[in-house]
C-alpha cells in the first residue's frame, strides 16, 4: 500500500486516491459498488422521469396485477406501476441522503476539527453540545423534529442532518487530536503559517479516508432512517413514492400482493448493503488493525 | 480547595458532572423545541375556537398556562413542575402524562432486555466462533451475516414476519389487546417474542462485532503470551484469560445498546401494538399532544444518559485497569 504509517497510527501521507482504488480492489468493494451503480441507474431513471410509467399514474383496470412483462415488479391496489415507483423512490431516498449527510458532513466536520485542533473552552462546549444530541435515540430525534417542521423531503433532511451532525463533530474531533502534535503540523506553524491555515492545509487532508468511511455508514444510516420515518407516516408526504411508505401501504395486503412489500424492501436491502460494504472495505483498507486480510 | 481539586481529577466524578451538565441542555433543548412548535397551549387546548377568543380572555388564559411570563421564568417553572412530578396532562383524554409514562415505561423496558438477551445469545457465540479462526470461511460467513442484520430495516423484517405468521398460520397474537407480563405471562410472552426477536437480531450485529473485534485485540496481548508460555492450559486460557477480559467492551455495548432501545422500539412497538413508551411519543405526535410528546422524549433521554452513566459504573467495576486509575 501507498501510506506509509507513523507510531501513532497515522497515515504519514495522504491516502485520498490510494484508499479508495484500494478499497474498490476488496471483494467486499466490489460488490458494494455494483450494487450501487445498480441503486444509482435506477435513481437516476426516477430523477429523470424514464421510467417505464409514471409513478403516480393511476389505472384501476390494472391494480394488483403480479409481476410480468409489462410491470416487471407488479402493480399496487391503484394499479400504479411498482418498479417506476421504486425506481422514484429510491431517487428520494439518494436525494435526502446526500443532502442529509451533505449538511451534517460539512457542519459536523468543521465544528468537530475546529473543536479539536483548538481545544479549551471551544472543545468542552462543543463536548457538551454533543453529548445533549446524543442523549436522544437517533430515531426519537429525528421523529420529533421533523413532526415538528412541515413536513417536506426538505425537512425531513433537516432532520435527519440534525441527528448525525454531532455524530460527524466526535469522528472529526479524534483525529485531529492526535494530528495537532505531529511534527509537520508542529513544523509548519513553526515557521509562521497561521493555525487554521495550517489546520487546513495539513490536518484536514490526512483525514479524508476516515471521513470517507464515516460518510459512506451515514449514507446508509440515513437511508434506514428516512425509510423508517415514511414507514411511520412522518417522512416523505404522499403521493411522492418513498421506499418506507410502500412498505408501510404493502403491509395489509401483502398477502394477496407480496411484490408491493417485496421490491421496495429489497430496493432498501440492496441500497444499504451496498454502501455498507464499501464503507466495510474502506474501512479495512484504512485500519490495518481491523484485520484487513478479507 | 486541595480535596475538590483531587475530587475534579477523580475521573469518576467528572462523569457524573458531565451526565448532570448533559441532562440541563437536553432540558433547555426539550423546552425550547416546545416553543418553536407552531400555537401555544391555548391553540392546543381549544384548537380552532381560540381564534374566537377576545384580546382579554386571551391574555387571562395567558396568565393562566404562565405564557405571558419571560422565556426564562417559564423555563423554570416548567422544570420545577417536571422535577417535581408533573409532566403535564393530555388535552383530549385528560390523562396524566406521568400516569401514562410509569404504565409504558415497564412495558419497554421488558422488550429492551428481552431484546439485549436475544442480541448476546447470537452475538457473542457468533464473534467468539469469528474470532475462533479470523479469514476463514467462518469468520467472513458470520461477518457477512452482521453485514445484513444491520442493513435489513427492522421494520420491513417485522412487516414481513408477522403478516406472513398472520396469512399462512393465523397466527397474530398482537392482533388482541395487549396483556402486561403480570396479568397473563403466557399471552405476553407471546406478544414480546417476534418484537424481541426483531430488535435483537438487529443489535445483534454491533454485539457479534464488539465480541470478535475484542477477542482478536486481546489474543495478542501480552499478557496472554506469558500465560501460554508459563504453560497455563488452553481451555483455561480461553475462558479465565480472553474470554473474561474480552466481554467487558460487550457490557459497554449492551448498554448502549439498552439505552437506545428506549427510545429506538418505537417502530418496532408501532407494528405491534406494543402500548410502551416509544408508542406513547407516536401517538402523541399524530394527535398534536405536544405536552404528551415533550414529556416523553425528556423522560427517555433522561433515561438514556442514566443508563449510560450506569454503563459506565459497571465497566469501571468489571475492568481492573479503570479501576486502578
Amino acid at each position: 500500500m501507498s501510506a506509509t504509517t507513523t507510531a501513532a497510527g497515522v497515515p504519514a501521507r495522504a491516502p485520498r486516491g490510494g484508499a479508495l482504488r484500494a478499497a474498490l480492489l476488496r471483494p467486499a468493494g466490489v460488490v458494494g459498488l455494483l450494487l450501487g451503480l445498480v441503486v444509482l441507474v435506477l435513481a437516476v431513471m426516477g430523477t429523470f422521469g424514464l421510467t417505464p410509467y409514471d409513478p403516480a399514474k393511476q389505472d384501476v383496470t390494472q391494480s394488483l396485477v403480479g409481476p410480468s412483462g409489462q410491470h416487471w415488479f407488479g402493480t399496487d391496489q391503484f394499479g400504479r406501476d411498482v418498479f417506476s415507483r421504486v425506481c422514484s423512490g429510491l431517487a428520494n431516498s439518494l436525494r435526502i441522503a446526500v443532502v442529509s449527510v451533505g449538511i451534517s458532513g460539512v457542519l459536523g466536520i468543521l465544528i468537530g476539527v475546529l473543536a479539536g485542533y483548538y481545544g479549551g473552552w471551544v472543545d468542552r462546549v462543543v463536548g457538551v453540545l454533543t453529548n445533549v444530541l446524543f442523549a436522544f435515540p437517533s430515531l426519537l430525534l429525528a421523529l420529533a423534529l421533523a413532526a415538528t417542521l412541515d413536513r417536506s423531503w426538505v425537512t425531513v433532511s433537516i432532520a435527519i442532518a440534525t441527528v448525525y451532525l454531532p455524530i460527524f463533530a466526535r469522528v472529526a474531533r479524534a483525529p485531529v487530536l492526535r494530528l495537532r502534535h505531529v511534527d509537520y503540523v508542529t513544523a509548519s506553524t513553526a515557521i509562521g503559517r497561521p493555525r487554521l491555515s495550517t489546520l487546513f492545509a495539513h490536518v484536514v487532508p490526512n483525514m479524508w479516508g476516515i471521513l470517507l468511511v464515516q460518510v459512506t455508514l451515514s449514507l446508509s444510516w440515513s437511508i434506514l432512517t428516512e425509510a423508517a420515518l415514511s414507514f411511520l407516516g412522518f417522512g416523505t408526504p404522499p403521493p411522492a413514492a418513498s421506499l418506507g411508505g410502500m412498505v408501510y401501504d404493502a403491509q395489509t395486503i401483502s398477502a394477496v400482493a407480496p411484490w408491493m412489500l417485496a421490491f421496495p424492501g429489497l430496493a432498501i436491502v440492496v441500497f444499504v448493503v451496498g454502501l455498507n460494504l464499501l464503507g466495510d472495505a474502506l474501512r479495512s483498507t484504512l485500519d490495518p488493525r481491523s484485520g484487513g486480510r478479507r | 480547595m486541595t480535596a475538590l481539586l483531587s475530587l475534579w481529577r477523580n475521573s469518576f466524578v467528572r462523569r457524573v458532572l458531565e451526565a448532570v451538565l448533559t441532562l440541563v441542555g437536553v432540558s433547555v433543548l426539550t423546552f425550547a423545541v416546545l416553543r418553536v412548535l407552531p400555537g401555544d397551549q391555548i391553540t392546543a387546548s381549544y384548537g380552532i375556537e381560540a381564534g374566537a377568543l377576545s384580546p382579554d380572555q386571551l391574555a387571562s388564559l395567558r396568565a393562566y398556562y404562565g405564557i405571558d411570563k419571560p422565556l426564562v421564568a417559564q423555563y423554570f417553572s416548567w422544570l420545577g413542575g417536571v422535577l417535581t412530578g408533573n409532566l403535564g396532562v393530555a388535552t383530549q383524554s385528560q390523562q396524566d402524562v406521568l400516569d401514562m409514562t410509569l404504565r409504558a415505561l415497564p412495558i419497554t423496558l421488558q422488550l429492551a432486555v428481552l431484546s439485549i438477551l436475544v442480541a448476546l445469545a447470537l452475538g457473542v457465540p457468533g464473534g467468539l466462533l469469528a474470532a475462533s479462526r479470523a479469514g476463514a470461511l467462518r469468520d467472513n460467513g458470520s461477518q457477512l451475516v452482521s453485514l445484513l442484520a444491520l442493513s435489513v430495516p427492522t421494520f420491513l423484517v417485522a412487516t414481513a414476519l408477522s403478516s406472513w405468521l398472520a396469512n399462512r398460520f393465523g397466527y397474530n397474537p398482537n392482533g388482541e389487546e395487549f396483556a402486561t407480563l403480570l396479568r397473563d405471562p403466557a399471552l405476553n410472552l407471546q406478544q414480546m417474542a417476534l418484537p424481541a426477536l426483531t430488535l435483537g437480531v438487529s443489535i445483534a450485529a454491533p454485539v457479534f462485532q464488539t465480541t470478535r473485534a475484542s477477542v482478536l485485540a486481546i489474543r495478542d496481548e501480552d499478557y496472554i503470551r506469558t500465560a501460554r508460555a508459563k504453560g497455563v492450559p488452553p481451555r483455561r486460557l480461553q475462558g479465565r484469560h480472553v474470554l473474561r477480559n474480552a466481554l467487558i467492551p460487550v457490557v459497554t455495548i449492551s448498554g448502549l445498546q439498552f439505552g437506545f432501545l428506549l427510545g429506538g422500539a418505537v417502530v418496532i412497538e408501532q407494528i405491534f401494538s406494543i402500548p410502551g413508551i416509544g408508542r406513547q411519543v407516536l401517538l402523541g405526535m399524530t394527535q398534536k399532544e405536544y405536552a404528551v410528546v415533550q414529556s416523553t422524549v425528556l423522560v427517555i433521554a433522561v433515561l438514556f444518559v442514566l443508563v449510560n452513566l450506569l454503563t459506565d459504573v459497571v465497566y469501571r467495576l468489571v475492568d481492573p485497569q479503570a479501576r486502578a486509575q
